[in-house]
Parts: structure tokens; C-alpha cells; sequence
């Protein structure tokens, strides 16, 4: 299956074009976001009944994982209003075209930190207190607001959006999914390109400002930085940039060789499997330590969250492949067969969501009418009793969830298999026990 | 085997796995009672075992603060105040693995005080690994055939 460009029709291009329905959106997400903030600070401490919690761990995570990332990629960051008032006191502006005089610092990035590693550590730091995060609403409100004003310190200190690309604990793993995404951003003929002068995309120009993600769009060739903002397809003076339709995947059909990226899939696919035992599972202990942060239980949890995440899941995984005869160094086998987990660890994220998901949905009517816990009852909803949805089709889904991320993961294994020239066996194998791990938890 | 009924028996085979009734000994229905303490943010036992058909009575004994207990697919749910209990009877008819859960809000871990019914064998997990591995049969099997069919052209560059 070839493209379909989908910036062929004049109603998508023309929404892309211009700033306004995406300021539109930015706007009320940017509402939304305040709220939760100040919800979790200042509404009711009951979790299932504050708007910072159900609105963000259950609606929110709804949306992103079960149909934004998987088949939208990085359209969350289109519109995600975490960078906005960063970007805006960045710019000094909101909508016009950029002046010539760089505000604030407009540093570089160093070196040594433009990878994902420090979006890893983000991303474990929050898994770590998840349980007292997923249920606290003062905390989730702390961790928002924390978020925001480390986009706008990094947005006053470094050019465009150092905290989505470095250091979002969100961005790091939508990119990494972002790969198996049906849509993409691309040039259109590379030539043109090549002949540009200026560079308008990365550079900007009085039509708009350069690459916020950092990325030059003439060498996109991967999702995983792409953040969909647009400003490409607004500066481009040869309209070379299209969003395209693709098959899903398409991305992972040249394996990546960066280290910090094949650990993100560990993370990920380690994390869903921990999760699932211990927030679904019946084991009141491990309930009990994942929550009590600080305690010698919650030390221990931890140590061993990391060591299953770094030790134990690529350990197993580098076993499987030591035999492999290969010309490659391990490590450029290793970071290429693991892009066979992308796509299972999404899988397991989406089975793990479905279950969270589907039995606390029912919190979004009330919380809706009272999101403060106040004793509202804005929209007449607010005394709508809890009740899992869909319970019957939940196990059936899950299977279906999980099976599928396992074919999927070993048609990927095959292509990275023959990338490097070993066999696929162990990969797919391993792929298997982790399906079957997982099965065992959730069913 | 043939190429073109690969998939065709592939998914004939992952029917049979999804579907087909397993050989189960025939028990007699029985009475079974269960006393369930339940405690921030957890059940004990936290696991029951029951054989489908039984007639299940549950007694939720609260340690500390007002908890209930919801049976997912059954619908039916009670709760008990602090150091009190409370009786639920149902007849365990729907086989499988299937959550109990804390539907009173008891704290902050509330949603993840959650417990485990298996009436009878776990067979939907076991038709699942089943699939799992006949889904990776089938993904090298076809990726096999693939390549055998693949015909070498003397005048073409292989990569």
C-alpha cells in the first residue's frame, strides 16, 4: 500500500495552514489543563471523584492510548498545551510571524542530552510514585503544574521546545509508538529540498517560525520526533510537505540502532506487565509497598522495578540473541531487534488500559457535574453510580489486544531480523513469553 | 502444506482453540462459604476458587473503614462497616477468572483493591496462550512459505 496524502484536500491542508483551529484547540486544552491543576490542588482529596484524576488517568489516558497514539501518532502533541505559554514567552508572541531578535537565552541543547535518556528517567520517575500519582489529586495536581513551568524554565533557557523533545515524560514514549501510526509528516520531493535555500522549515521565515521539535523535515525519515505542529507545512514556500496515510508500522521497517530508544521499549513493555500486576493483581502487598513511597517496602519495590526493567527483560533478551551468528556488535543487534517490541508494548498498554479503563469510566459522568467534589451538580450526572462497562467483552478484547500486538511484534522481529541478518527465532520466542506473562496477569 | 490454505487452516485451528469446549470432569454442585477480610487495599484470600454451578456465600468482614465487594459479570455487590459483616449468596454459573472488587470509595488506592473468583478452570487464559502460540505457528509458517516461494531472477540485484 502506498501513501495517500492526505494535505491533498483543501479542507485538511486549509485546517493545517492556518493557526487558528489549532489555537482553537490549544485554547481549551490549555483551559482543561489549568483546571486539573487547580483541581488537584484545591477539589476534594477523593481521587474517583476529583476532575484532576478521572479527567487525566482515566479520560485522558483513555484517548491517548487507546486511540490517539495508536493511530494518530504524536496528534496528542499537536495539541498538547503543556509548551504553550513557554513557547509563547519564547516567542513574545502568540500569532504573528517572528521577529528577527531571539528572546530570552535561545540556547542549544547540550550535546550530551539530546536523546530520549532524560524523557526515560522522566517517565520512571513518575512510574515509581504512579500509585500514589494515579490516585492523590494534590499530587497530580503538583506533578501538572510542575510540568508546565519546567516547559516554560527550559522554553526561557533553550530554542524551541526543549521540554517536549528531552524531557516530557509523555513525549518520549508517543514518539516511540508514534512509529506504528498509520499518519505521518513527510517531504514531498527531496529534491526540492536539497535546491531550498534558507531552509524555512527549520529556520522559519515571515510565514512562520522553524522547527519547534528541532527536526530538519527535508531528512524526516521516523515519526519518533516529529511533534505534528505544523509549522512545516506553513513556512514550506514549495508546499513540499504532506501528511500522509500510510500503513501502520511503516516506521519500523528500518530498525533504529540508538540505545536510549531501544531501552524506552523495555521501559514500556516492562512497565505495562508491572502495572498490571500490581494495580489489577490481587496481591495486597505489593498494592501496599507500590504506595507507601519512602518506606523500606516502596525501596524494595522500586529496586525491583528497575531491575526487571534494566536487568532482567534485556538480559533475557540479549541471551536469546548471543548465539545469532552476526557481523554486527551486539549492541547494533540488540538496539535493532528490540524495535520488535514497540509494537507489543503498545499492545500491552492498550490491553492494560482497557481493563483500568473500562471500570472506572463510569467516574467521568460525576465528575463532570462536580469536578471539585463539591456537591455540584452542573449537568444533573453528578450521582451516577459507579459501574464497570463492558465487563463480558473486556477478557475477549484483551486477547485480541494482545495476540494481535504478538503477530504484529513478529512480523516486525522478521524485518529487524533480516536487517541484521540473524534469525528471528529467539525474538519472536521471547515475544511469546512476554505475551503469555501478560495473559496470565490480566485474564 | 498448500500455500493458499495456510491462513484458511491457520484460522480454522484458531477457532478450534477459541472455541471448542474442553473435557471437563463432571462435579456436583455444592454450597461453599467464604470469609473475606477486607483491609486498605486488599481482600484475604485474596483468590477463591469455586466449581461452577456452586452456590457461593461470601462474608465481608470489614477490619477498618467501610469496604464493599462487586463481582464483575455477576452484578451483585455488598458492603460491611468497620469490624461488622456482611452475607452475599449467588450461584457461581459463569465459568472462568473474574474480578471482585471494592465498589465503596475507601481511600486513595480504592481502585485497585481488587481480588480474584475462578469458577472452574481459567480456560479463557489457557485458549489465549493457545492462540498466542499458533498466532507465532502461523507467522513463521507463512513467512517460510513466503520465502520458498520467492523465484530467483538470474538478472536482478539482490540487496
Amino acid at each position: 500500500m502506498n501513501r495517500i496524502e492526505l494535505t491533498r484536500n483543501r479542507f485538511i491542508k486549509g485546517a493545517c495552514k492556518s493557526r487558528y483551529p489549532q489555537l482553537s484547540v490549544f485554547i481549551v486544552m490549555l483551559a482543561g489543563y489549568i483546571f486539573a491543576i487547580f483541581a488537584g490542588l484545591l477539589g476534594t482529596p477523593v481521587g474517583s471523584h476529583n476532575f484532576s484524576i478521572v479527567f487525566v488517568w482515566i479520560a485522558w489516558w483513555a484517548i491517548l492510548i487507546l486511540l490517539a497514539v495508536p493511530f494518530f501518532g504524536r496528534g496528542w502533541c499537536a495539541v498538547c498545551p503543556i509548551p504553550l505559554p513557554g513557547e509563547w514567552l519564547q516567542r513574545g508572541a502568540i500569532l504573528t510571524p517572528p521577529d528577527e531578535r531571539p528572546r530570552w537565552l535561545n540556547l542549544r541543547v547540550p550535546k550530551i542530552f539530546r536523546n530520549i535518556w532524560l524523557q526515560n528517567i522522566s517517565f520512571l520517575l513518575l512510574v515509581l510514585f504512579s500509585s500514589v500519582l494515579l490516585t492523590t489529586p494534590n499530587i497530580t495536581g503538583i506533578v501538572l503544574a510542575v510540568m508546565l513551568f519546567a516547559a516554560i524554565g527550559l522554553s526561557m533557557i533553550f530554542e524551541r521546545r526543549a521540554f517536549c523533545r528531552y524531557l516530557c515524560p509523555v513525549g518520549g514514549f508517543i514518539g516511540l509508538y508514534s512509529q506504528t501510526a498509520p499518519i505521518e509528516l513527510r517531504i514531498k520531493d527531496k529534491q526540492v529540498c536539497v535546491k531550498c535555500e534558507g531552509k524555512p522549515c527549520y529556520n522559519g521565515s515571515s510565514a512562520g517560525y522553524g522547527c519547534p521539535w528541532d527536526v530538519f523535515p527535508g531528512g524526516l525519515s521516523r515519526n519518533t520526533y516529529c511533534g505534528l505542529c505544523m509549522e512545516c507545512i506553513r513556512t514550506c514556500p514549495h508546499d513540499n510537505i504532506a501528511i500522509n496515510l500510510r500503513p501502520f508500522s511503516a516506521d519500523l521497517v528500518k530498525p533504529s540502532t540508538r540505545m536510549d530508544e531501544a531501552f524506552k521499549a523495555f521501559i514500556m513493555l516492562g512497565s505495562a506487565m508491572i502495572y498490571a500486576g500490581i494495580l489489577l493483581g490481587p496481591w495486597g502487598m505489593l498494592k501496599d509497598a507500590a504506595y507507601r513511597v519512602g518506606s523500606s517496602a516502596w525501596f524494595i519495590y522500586a529496586m525491583i522495578f528497575l531491575a526487571i526493567i534494566f536487568v532482567v527483560l534485556p538480559g533475557f533478551f540479549i541471551l536469546g540473541n548471543l548465539n545469532t551468528r552476526s557481523v554486527l556488535p551486539l549492541k547494533h543487534r540488540f538496539a535493532s531487534l528490540s524495535t520488535a517490541l514497540i509494537p507489543l508494548g503498545l499492545m500491552f498498554w492498550v490491553a492494560f488500559s482497557l481493563s483500568f479503563v473500562l471500570t472506572n469510566a463510569s467516574y467521568i459522568l460525576a465528575a463532570l457535574s462536580d469536578p471539585l467534589g463539591l456537591g455540584w451538580n452542573l449537568f444533573g450526572t453528578a450521582n451516577v453510580t459507579w459501574q464497570p462497562l463492558l465487563t463480558a467483552m473486556l477478557a475477549p478484547a484483551q486477547t485480541l489486544a494482545l495476540v494481535g500486538g504478538l503477530i504484529w511484534s513478529a512480523c516486525t522481529a522478521q524485518k529487524a531480523a533480516n536487517e541484521v541478518e540473524v534469525s528471528s527465532i529467539p525474538v519472536i520466542v521471547y515475544c511469546f513469553i512476554a505475551t503469555s506473562i501478560m495473559l496470565w496477569l490480566l485474564l | 502444506m498448500n500455500t493458499r490454505f495456510s491462513p484458511l487452516l491457520l484460522v480454522m485451528a484458531g477457532l478450534v482453540v477459541a472455541v471448542v469446549p474442553l473435557p471437563v470432569p463432571p462435579i456436583a454442585p455444592q454450597a461453599r462459604t467464604f470469609r473475606i477480610y477486607a483491609e486498605q487495599y486488599a481482600y484475604s484470600p485474596s483468590q477463591v476458587h469455586v466449581n461452577p454451578g456452586d452456590t457461593v456465600t461470601i462474608q465481608l468482614v470489614s477490619a477498618d473503614v467501610v469496604h464493599g465487594l462487586y463481582v464483575d459479570g455477576y452484578d451483585v455487590s455488598i458492603e460491611a462497616d468497620p469490624g461488622q459483616s456482611s452475607t452475599l449468596t449467588f450461584i457461581a454459573d459463569k465459568p472462568g477468572s473474574l474480578r471482585f472488587r471494592c465498589n465503596v470509595t475507601c481511600g486513595a488506592m480504592h481502585p485497585f483493591m481488587i481480588g480474584r473468583l475462578i469458577v472452574g478452570t481459567n480456560s479463557w487464559l489457557y485458549r489465549s496462550i493457545g492462540l498466542a502460540f499458533l498466532a507465532i505457528v502461523g507467522v513463521l509458517l507463512l513467512s517460510s512459505q513466503g520465502n520458498r516461494n520467492k523465484v530467483y531472477e538470474p538478472n536482478r540485484t539482490y540487496p
